[in-house]
């Protein structure tokens, strides 16, 4: 009950909130078109996983961003809700902490997933993949998993943080290295030593390997034909994990 | 029977002793004023009954439960009304009253009831489906009060709820508080810088500074007992004329001290 309130209460304010829609639509959508064009024509002839051209290859790092930046972002609302005073009508509530977490991740989850479908009817519409409905159906679960670790890392940063003022320090030296590591722009196969194990660090490059895998075929994917099961046991043990830290992180939060 | 008591109950931020070593019994049923200059530490004491803040030490029960060690048990019996904003400015009125009837685990029906029965109440009926962040701050205030009383709780806080309230809406708010407690058994504890109307609603009153008590009687009594016509001059009489800065810086606070000393 308490988990889908405060789930209800995300979707309330994220179907409220037109320019968020938007605004976080925005930006992939100019990754994808004009780099993914220009990088396109500069790379004809490159043989890229899975022998597609580049702006197919792209596609899926740019649906992982969508997913990225939705999801942190959902996690840090936790800093406006306290700087509104909401928080404490939340926290003096009878209902545990981990169902408050639990509630705000699948909520944030959600509405990144919803942002991620939108983008994905574009690259369908305008066929820079024509994926199937089952590579559709599979590719939920999987960008489910990626949002739901990366709101918890949201709420993870917001317990710490008292203003949105940390926001821009989150966006630089958090969300846009998590982004530029995970292989969305370029393969892993071919990286020096330093960078490819930076990126295998990385969870988001579990996600667009996923991603490609499902939308792209097996060939695509970095770790061959069982890529997808690295894949998802690695996205299951990161959104555990951060959910549990999410948790503990607000937990201690006064 | 004690529905809170507190046992040197203490909070410190840094330096600052805040609230220092209270004791405090609270019957159930009563209507209990916390009276005390800015920054007496009223609402921090407030936030410590209500598990917002924890305790740095000393211990608190509040409808016979800790405040500490069993959060969520004293959170099931309590309803607060914060003395600053605490609303969802994006939702309408009517979602925020919702939000939290069903976070209280309120079946459909009762909630609905109860919501239209206090929007009613705070005259809201007729913008329940406008956003938070249209309506004047006392608008918002008057939501907060009826989101407060919602759930029926056994104990209420209610943290300066009038402020900012025309005469008019403070006494039908009142009026109904006041009822409430007498019908539903509710104890309530609140806090006001209107000393009229802490004169009229409350049983007993405490009058805090610096932390501590520095009288706790029937209003009645306090009067008689410092010679005062008004609850206003017991209030001056005891706590001193100076203006309280928050965040006093250390001079100030010694200014202060000398003075509660030179009082004895
Ligand atoms: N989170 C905090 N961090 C540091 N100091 C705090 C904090 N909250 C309160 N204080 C300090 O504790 C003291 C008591 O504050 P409190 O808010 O309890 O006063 P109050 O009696 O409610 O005052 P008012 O009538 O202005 O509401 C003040 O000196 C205040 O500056
Ligand atoms: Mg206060």
């Amino acid at each position: 009950m308490a988990v889908y309130t405060i789930w209800l209460r995300e979707m309330l304010r994220f179907i409220r909130d037109k320019s968020r829609i938007l605004g976080t639509l925005g930006m992939p959508l100019f990754f994808l078109v004009f780099i993914g064009t220009g990088l396109n024509s500069a790379f004809q002839g490159i043989d890229l996983p899975g022998g597609t051209n580049y702006i197919a290859f792209m596609a899926p790092g740019i649906v992982g961003m969508v997913l990225l930046f939705g999801s942190v972002f959902s996690g840090l609302t936790v800093v406006i809700d306290k700087q509104f005073g909401f928080m404490k009508e939340i926290l003096v509530a009878p209902v545990s902490r981990s169902s408050i977490v639990l509630g705000k991740a699948l909520g944030g989850a959600t509405t990144a997933l919803l942002q991620a479908m939108i983008l994905l009817s574009f690259i369908f519409i305008f066929g820079v993949i024509p994926f199937s409905l089952n590579a559709l159906l599979l590719a939920l679960p999987l960008m489910f998993l990626i949002s739901l670790g990366f709101v918890n890392i949201g709420v993870l940063f917001a317990s710490k943080l008292d203003d949105p003022h940390g926001f821009q320090i989150v966006m630089n030296f958090f969300i846009m290295p998590i982004f530029f590591l995970s292989g969305a722009f370029f393969p892993l196969d071919k990286l020096p030593v330093w960078l490819k194990t930076l990126s295998l660090l990385d969870p988001l490059t579990y996600g667009v390997d996923g991603l490609r895998y499902i939308l792209l075929g097996s060939s695509a994917s970095f770790f061959g034909a069982d890529g997808i099961w690295i894949d998802f046991a690695v996205l299951t043990g990161f959104a555990a994990i951060t959910l549990l830290l999410g948790a503990h992180a607000f937990d201690r939060m006064q | 029977m004690n529905i809170i008591e507190t046992k040197a109950l203490t909070k410190r931020f840094g330096d600052l002793i805040a609230v220092n070593a209270l004791d405090l019994k609270v019957k159930k049923g009563e209507v209990f004023g916390l009276l005390g200059p800015n920054g007496a530490g009223k609402t921090t004491i407030i936030s410590m009954l209500s598990t917002i803040l924890t305790p740095s030490s000393g211990s608190a029960l509040v409808s016979g439960k800790d405040v500490k060690n069993e959060r969520n048990s004293v959170r099931k019996n309590i309803g607060i009304v914060f003395q600053d904003p605490s609303l969802d400015e994006e939702l309408t009125g009517y979602e925020n009253m919702d939000f939290h009837g069903r976070l209280y685990g309120m079946e459909k029906e009762q909630r609905v009831e109860r919501i239209i029965e206090l929007l009613e109440l705070v005259d809201l009926i007729d913008k329940k489906d406008v956003p938070v962040k249209n309506y004047s701050g006392g608008m918002k205030r008057r939501l907060e009060i009826a989101r407060g009383l919602l759930h029926k709780p056994k104990v209420l806080f209610l943290d300066e709820p009038t402020l900012g309230l025309d005469p008019q809406t403070r006494r039908y708010l009142w009026e109904y508080i006041q009822n409430m407690n007498k019908k539903d058994d509710v104890t309530i504890m609140l806090t006001t810088h209107y000393m009229e109307e802490a004169d009229e609603l409350c049983d007993r009153i405490a009058i805090i500074d610096h932390g501590k008590i520095v009288a706790l009687d029937s209003p009645k009594n306090l009067k008689k007992k410092n010679k005062a016509e008004t609850l206003e001059d017991v209030f001056i009489e005891l706590t001193g004329r100076g203006i309280r800065e928050e965040n006093a810086d250390s001079k100030e606070s010694w200014k202060q001290k000398a003075r509660s000393w030179r009082r004895g």
